[in-house]
């Protein structure tokens, strides 16, 4: 973990400053309004979650923990270099090269070192391979586990109630809804990330895609087909 | 907890089966899916990815205890407000328990009431016990889950909690969370991915799915 030291800054920041544009309206339902808006319950009023963090920010800024744009870099790294982009680029080697494939899931971590993706959340990695007769997914029913370096941070509804609740009990059910119809026959297989281990799904190869280059398979690699959400 | 006693000692059950622990549970609806999204929706979503490493930086919590912080969140505030939010709250609890502000500190800067998550109710452990980091178990194993309701952190999760289910991979020794999140000491154990028949599991379990949950060997006996 980063973000220790830096003593020696102690520069105030004014709460709330240029925040206070607040109350725009939403277009989420209800349910994911709340959730991801005011952080208001039953009635009693706590401040909206965003002054809530600028309080934060400003008592840690002023105690001289908070290192001068530590913030906006962490913010930055996540925005633009760890995303799934990094496993679209896993995926599509492992669909040219066979014994990149082989290794990838015999250790997933060292294969995906190769690329040079590992770190946090990425230590101890499992890659599951899709097949006409077998479709992987994850979830993390007790947190929000995922594969940081090679799938960036997790979308909004992997960490809410509904995914994590309904993936381990109706996944069949839950997977139609999101689009993912599967046949009877297909097989599910549930990966529940509550130890060290992170998952990545393998997606099958897409028919007619033969010719294609690296690049351009990469191209193809959803988000959703490695969480196991999508097939493609 | 009136006057600090401690809870047991007011005779409340120490069950503290977290609202957090969601597998299974139902009635949530439909999961509000979109294909793409940004990866903060807010600025603050951001800031407070970052003020979340600020935190564990300084205070270097046990491991596991920056996930117990947001265990220890109240159940409603817990459903209602996001996971960003539940960062906010367990790095705000986490600074405010190690002395690096305070709750008046956080409530006077943002001008109103600020949630923070409930008391640890766990007693410290003071002996970790022994682990091994040598298998108990194979892959093919068939095992079961213990059956019991920890006070603290916990990575098993209740709904294989009395199940059976076969060992289908063998992952290491690692911490054990119970003991780390809760004591300096550790215990290290082998851990397992144990596969589950969602049939064995839930009543209305579906045909055709296996479920695999990550556990450490105490959570588990020879079935």
């Amino acid at each position: 973990m980063s973000g220790g030291g830096s003593a020696e800054r102690g520069r105030a920041r004014s709460a709330g400053a240029g925040k206070a544009e607040r109350g725009r309206a939403r277009s989420a339902g209800a349910g994911k309004a709340e959730r991801r808006g005011r952080g208001k319950q039953g009635g009693d009023a706590n401040v909206p979650v965003e002054q809530r963090v600028a309080a934060l920010e400003a008592l840690l800024t002023e105690r001289g923990l908070v290192p001068e744009g530590f913030i906006e870099e962490v913010t930055r790294r996540y925005e633009t270099e760890i995303g799934p982009m990094n496993g679209a680029r896993v995926v599509a080697r492992a669909w040219i090269d066979p014994a990149y494939k082989r290794r990838l899931l015999t250790d997933g971590t060292a294969a995906i070192a190769e690329l040079d993706f590992g770190g946090a959340e990425g230590d101890h990695m499992v890659v599951v391979e899709n097949t006409p007769a077998v479709h992987n997914v994850i979830v993390c029913t007790l947190c929000s586990c995922y594969p940081w370096p090679t799938l960036g941070l997790p979308p909004a509804w992997y960490k809410d109630p509904p995914y994590r609740a309904r993936m381990v009990r109706e996944p069949r059910t839950l997977l139609a809804e999101m689009g993912c119809e599967l046949p009877e026959d297909v097989e599910i297989r549930v990966w529940d990330s509550s130890a060290e281990v992170r998952y990545l799904v393998l997606p099958h190869r897409p028919p007619g895609t033969d010719g294609m280059a690296e690049a351009e398979l990469a191209g193809l690699v959803t988000r959703d087909s490695m969480i196991g959400v999508a097939r493609l | 907890m009136a006057r600090g006693a401690p809870a047991a000692r007011l005779g409340r059950v120490l069950l503290v089966d977290g609202i957090h622990d969601l597998g299974g549970m139902q009635g949530f609806g439909a999961v509000d899916h979109a294909p793409a999204e940004p990866v903060f929706h807010e600025p603050w979503e951001g800031r407070t990815r970052a003020l979340m490493e600020v935190v564990l930086g300084a205070v270097q919590p046990n491991g596991g205890a920056f996930r117990h912080a947001i265990e220890r969140m109240a159940p409603g505030h817990y459903l209602t407000s996001s996971y960003y939010e539940h960062w906010l709250t367990a790095a705000a609890t986490l600074a405010v328990e190690h002395g690096l502000l305070t709750r008046e500190d956080l409530e006077a800067r943002a001008g109103g009431s600020f949630p923070l998550s409930g008391p640890v109710l766990a007693p410290p452990v003071t002996d970790p016990g022994v682990g091994s980091t040598e298998p108990r178990f194979g892959v093919g194993d068939r095992v079961r889950v213990r059956d019991w309701h920890p006070p603290g952190h916990t990575r098993c999760p209740r709904y294989v909690r009395g199940k059976e289910g076969i060992v289908v991979r063998l992952d290491g020794a690692y911490s054990v969370p119970d003991i780390e999140a809760h004591s300096s000491a550790r215990r290290y154990e082998a851990t397992y991915s144990v596969g589950f028949d969602a049939v064995s599991l839930w009543r209305d379990g579906q045909r055709g799915v296996r479920v695999h949950v990550d556990l450490w060997d105490s959570y588990l006996e020879p079935a």
